[in-house]
């Protein structure tokens, strides 16, 4: 445990919070009964299928679909030119979209027209009928060829092809920390495309109805933002769509974003008036994937033959595709994650997101923060080499602590990188390890963090709400849109309910399905906001409703309502054991309720929650992007098979500060499939491109680690800092734990066999010729 | 033109119009109405779609719906149910290993096949039998756990309480 109490939270007993429980939708999901989008059926529903480019860069000339038309068993086509002419995109200012491209397209797979038909094959077979006429144009694929002048300009907006702006971030003094500095070392490091691989492909069936009335049901991150993004480009008001989020089938930052199947199979039913399902394809689904940016990053790191840092730099580009999607966000972000996990007085970041004529990325799973960490460690774990420094006491030299604000001006309220360091270090018998393992075994250790929820920016709230409503026989209706798609969110809020009105957990009930005309708004699960930003609109929701009941409580106990608790079915007066009343037992809290004027059943508790807003500046990265940072640590052990070049990933040790543990059993679900994702990332997922096209869009051609391809130990643990911005003290890390895995796995492979790969994945035909390379020279 | 299929699910017998290019997994979900049966890929890549045919673990969209005429069906909804459960349900459910939930009647199909035919399995043929079986959320801990957890209660007797707890 943290010594780092702050003010607001303590360190208490809980009889809920903290508990190894079981999800509440377990029994739907294991039953087969959990339904999700596309097990939703409407009589009647058309089938919807979109024609995708095949070019990366052309202008679309003409656009026939008579032919398709004429095809029995069509009901509506739609194209660029009747659809609305607005565009759409994450944040205003970076909106680069159309639902339909209508004067040229900009990758292989931007989306051209759409179908629906009685069946998905005839509305497949409709696609092979309309005739597009291109006039191909120029095409770039690399970021660094896309920004030289002369390169050909995807956007018109968009000059030398850089999305929004060239971000440059420099504190301090670097060429007189470089100067000052006992050694230099500076590499390169090349990421690779990844792609979510959720299991259920994105969708959306839609039904437009004779009032004018929209509604939507869909696999989504955000239900909330569609609504929005829909009703902006449809001209449909809030009040006349209704979305409805089912079970999701994984999301990890790719169903944050609404996206052309939802406009489309909207815009479908508005022109056949009939309901539209529009399923991606597996294959669909690899192509319209906004997933992982290739980053080159050129890394430049001074220190003190004793390790003390003087001076970091890094040049960072990264390739966004065809739109900017979140890109623009993402490398705000990674302006921050360079300095986040160390103290250091000289820092210069430049930075530039590039459009290319490749698929557009996005949003995945740490927003982008792994690559520089991989990149970042990598380049630390040879810089302490170099200084014959062991690499975890470079970092326990350097790490960034409580109360820290880092040089992007991240408040790092609670802190417990430093804790999560030495306990990885202790758990995995670094000491005994490291140097001494024999050849084709090797031992690496990375670091990560995290932002742990958004914060408001004037344009774009980042709220939440809740309710809570009280029923005369104790039982309690959780009202939330906790985008749950398997963190566990929904059961953990129940047990914040069951905890703050002292009740058992079998008695709240949280709703499975979020439907926006019922249930209070959330903007979604991103940015880890989740655990922070609902968590403290239930806690008030909770707050309100007890505050209504304590009330009348009082009334009885001849007490004041501010002096009463409620704990384990009881209500009573602190510090008195006398003054206690059963919370729904026969003349308890409830009945009381029931005879009183001053409340009526159900009674109903509201809570909201919105972070304070700060400036952000977005020339330069600055400014305290999140509520507060979930911070981890993790050591892999690995066995090379010099042979083959096969690495095999032994076991993980791993610690996360997590604020405190609301429960375990999902954490370690969080922090397990993280590592799961970070060996693929490490070793062998990449999305190969060729001039724009996806060689690999299957699993098995894109392959994501098996039950095989898993350490067989692994060892997950909690630093619990309790944030004071949090209930009970919790961040969200979901998006943290991944980020140290693939650097960790670099680290090791050099520990086992003395060979660094620069560009990413690690893979076994790399490994051989470095190793070969190495023996060539003799050493 | 549609071929008449008389095929036995969860142990009732249906008699369907099916067009001959049709998986068994879309007679299943949209002839049937079975959707706890999922489509991850409809490749035979992900596993997802695992059903038992004639007792055999298949995915179910590599079987044609006419190649099911005549055949014995189960999906995860003849498993077990809220009432009556498998015991892999209730392990999946107390172990967690369950996050997204797409996988995961796929996965308990194929747990109960290696279950009915090696009943105590090691943690390697755990990981073996489900490795066609694709899961992006838990990192098949958790799923590992249960299905050994189950082997051993099940080899035990249900009520031996041998369920190992962490």
């Amino acid at each position: 445990m943290s010594q780092e109490v702050k003010k607001g939270v303590e360190m208490q007993d809980y009889s809920v919070i903290g508990k190894r429980l079981p999800r509440l939708d377990g029994m739907e999901i294991v039953t087969g009964k959990a339904k999700y989008t596309d097990d939703i059926v409407l009589p009647g529903t058309l089938a919807g299928k979109i024609l995708t480019s095949e070019y990366p860069h052309a202008r679309i000339l003409h656009i026939d679909t008579s032919k398709a038309e004429k095809l029995s068993g069509v009901r509506g086509i739609i194209t660029g030119k009747n659809v609305p002419m607005v565009q759409y995109g994450f944040a205003n200012f970076v909106r680069d979209e159309y639902p339909l491209a209508f004067d040229k397209v900009r990758y292989i797979g931007d989306e051209i027209a759409a179908v629906a038909a009685i069946d998905e094959d005839i509305a497949e077979e409709a696609l092979d009928l309309i005739e597009v006429e291109y006039e191909e144009l120029p095409s770039v694929f690399d970021p660094e060829e896309a920004m030289k002048p002369g390169a050909p300009r995807i956007h018109e907006h968009a000059e030398r092809n850089i999305c929004s702006n060239h971000v440059s971030h420099v504190i301090g003094d670097v060429d007189k920390g470089f100067r000052e500095s006992d050694y230099v070392r500076e590499d390169r490091f090349v990421t690779q495309n990844v792609s979510h691989c959720f299991l259920e492909t994105r969708n959306c069936l839609a039904d437009f109805n004779a009032n004018g009335e929209l509604t939507f049901w869909t696999s989504t991150s955000s239900i909330y933002l569609d609504r929005f993004v829909l009703s902006h480009l449809l001209k449909i008001p809030v009040s006349k769509i209704k979305g409805n989020r089912p079970f999701v089938g994984g999301g990890f930052g790719g169903k944050g974003e609404t996206v052309s199947c939802q406009i489309c199979a909207a815009l479908l039913s508005m022109k056949t008036g009939k309901p539209v399902k529009i399923t991606l394809s597996r294959e669909e689904q690899f192509i319209a994937d906004r997933g992982r940016h290739r980053w080159i990053f050129e890394l430049r790191t001074g220190a003190k033959k004793d390790g003390t840092i003087i001076a970091k730099q890094c040049r960072a580009i990264a390739d966004a595709g065809a739109y900017n999607s979140l890109s623009f966000l993402i490398l705000m972000h990674s302006v921050g994650y360079f300095d986040i996990v160390y103290r250091v007085p000289n820092v210069r970041y430049d930075g530039d997101m590039v459009y290319t004529n490749n698929p557009p990325c996005g949003a995945m799973r740490s927003f982008d923060c792994v690559q520089l960490r991989l990149a970042d460690d990598s380049h630390m774990d040879m810089l302490a080499r170099d200084l014959g420094i062991d690499t975890i006491d470079l970092y326990l030299k350097n790490v960034s602590g409580p109360g820290d604000l880092t040089a992007s001006r991240y408040k790092l309220d609670s802190n417990g990188l430093r804790e999560c360091i030495e306990r990885v270090r202790d758990d995995s018998g670094w000491r005994d390890k490291r140097g001494r393992l024999p050849v084709g075994r090797g031992i690496g250790f990375a670091v990560g963090a995290s932002i742990a929820g958004a914060k408001s920016s004037n344009d774009d709230p980042d709220a939440s709400s809740a309710l809570v409503k009280i029923n005369e026989d104790g039982s309690v209706n959780l009202l939330i849109a906790a985008h749950d798609a398997g963190q566990g969110s929904r059961t953990v809020f129940s047990q914040t309910v069951a905890e703050e009105l002292g009740i058992a957990i079998d008695d709240v009930k949280v709703n499975f399905v979020i439907d926006t005309d019922i249930i209070p708004q959330d903007q979604g699960s991103y940015a880890s906001r989740t655990t922070i930003g609902l968590g403290n609109a239930v806690l008030a929701a909770c707050r309100d409703a007890k505050r209504q009941i304590f009330e009348v409580v009082a009334d009885q106990l001849h007490a004041s309502a501010e002096d009463l608790e409620a704990k384990d079915g009881v209500i009573y007066l602190k510090g008195s054991p006398d003054g206690r009343v059963s919370f729904k037992d026969e003349g308890g809290a409830l009945s009381l309720c029931l005879t009183s004027k001053k409340v009526v059943f159900p009674i109903i508790g509201r809570g909201h929650f919105e972070p304070e807003t700060e400036p952000f500046d977005w020339k330069t990265g600055e400014g305290n992007i999140s509520i507060a940072y979930g911070f981890t640590a993790k050591v892999a052990e690995v066995e090379v098979d010099t042979e083959t070049g096969r690495v095999k990933v032994l076991n993980v040790t791993s610690a996360s500060d997590v604020g405190k543990a609301l429960n375990p059993l999902f954490l370690e679900g969080q922090d397990e499939g993280a590592i799961a994702m970070g060996i693929g990332q490490a070793l062998f997922e990449k999305l190969e491109l060729d001039k724009g096209q996806i060689l690999n869009p299957s699993f098995s051609e894109y392959k994501i680690p098996t039950a095989l391809d898993m350490p067989r130990t692994i060892r997950s643990t909690w630093v619990e800092t309790l944030d004071p911005h949090s209930p009970f003290g919790a961040k969200g890390i979901g998006e943290a734990v991944i980020v140290p895995m693939p650097a960790a796995i670099a680290n090791a492979v050099y520990d086992a066999v003395g060979v660094r790969i620069n560009e990413f994945p690690i893979t076994p035909d790399k490994i051989l010729e470095e190793v070969e390379k190495k023996g060539k020279l003799g050493e | 033109m549609k071929c008449l299929i008389r095929l036995k699910v969860n142990g009732e017998t249906y008699e369907i119009a099916v067009e001959p290019r049709k998986t068994l997994l879309d007679v299943i979900r949209n002839e049937i109405g079975l959707t706890g049966t999922k489509k991850g890929c409809n490749m035979g890549e992900c596993g997802a779609c695992t059903v038992l045919l004639d007792g055999k673990a298949v995915c179910s969209c590599l079987v044609l719906g006419v190649e099911a005429d005549r055949r014995e069906v189960i999906t995860i909804e003849g498993l077990g149910n809220g009432v009556h459960p498998d015991p892999l349900q209730e392990a999946f459910v107390k172990h967690g290993a369950i996050q997204c939930g797409f996988c995961t009647p796929g996965m308990i199909m194929t747990a109960r096949k290696l279950l009915d035919e090696n009943p105590s399995p090691s943690e390697e043929e755990v990981r073996e039998a489900i490795c066609g079986n694709l899961c992006r959320c838990t990192g098949y801990v958790k799923i590992v756990e249960a299905v050994l957890d189950v082997a051993r209660s099940e080899k035990g007797g249900r009520d031996a309480g041998l369920l190992s707890h962490r």
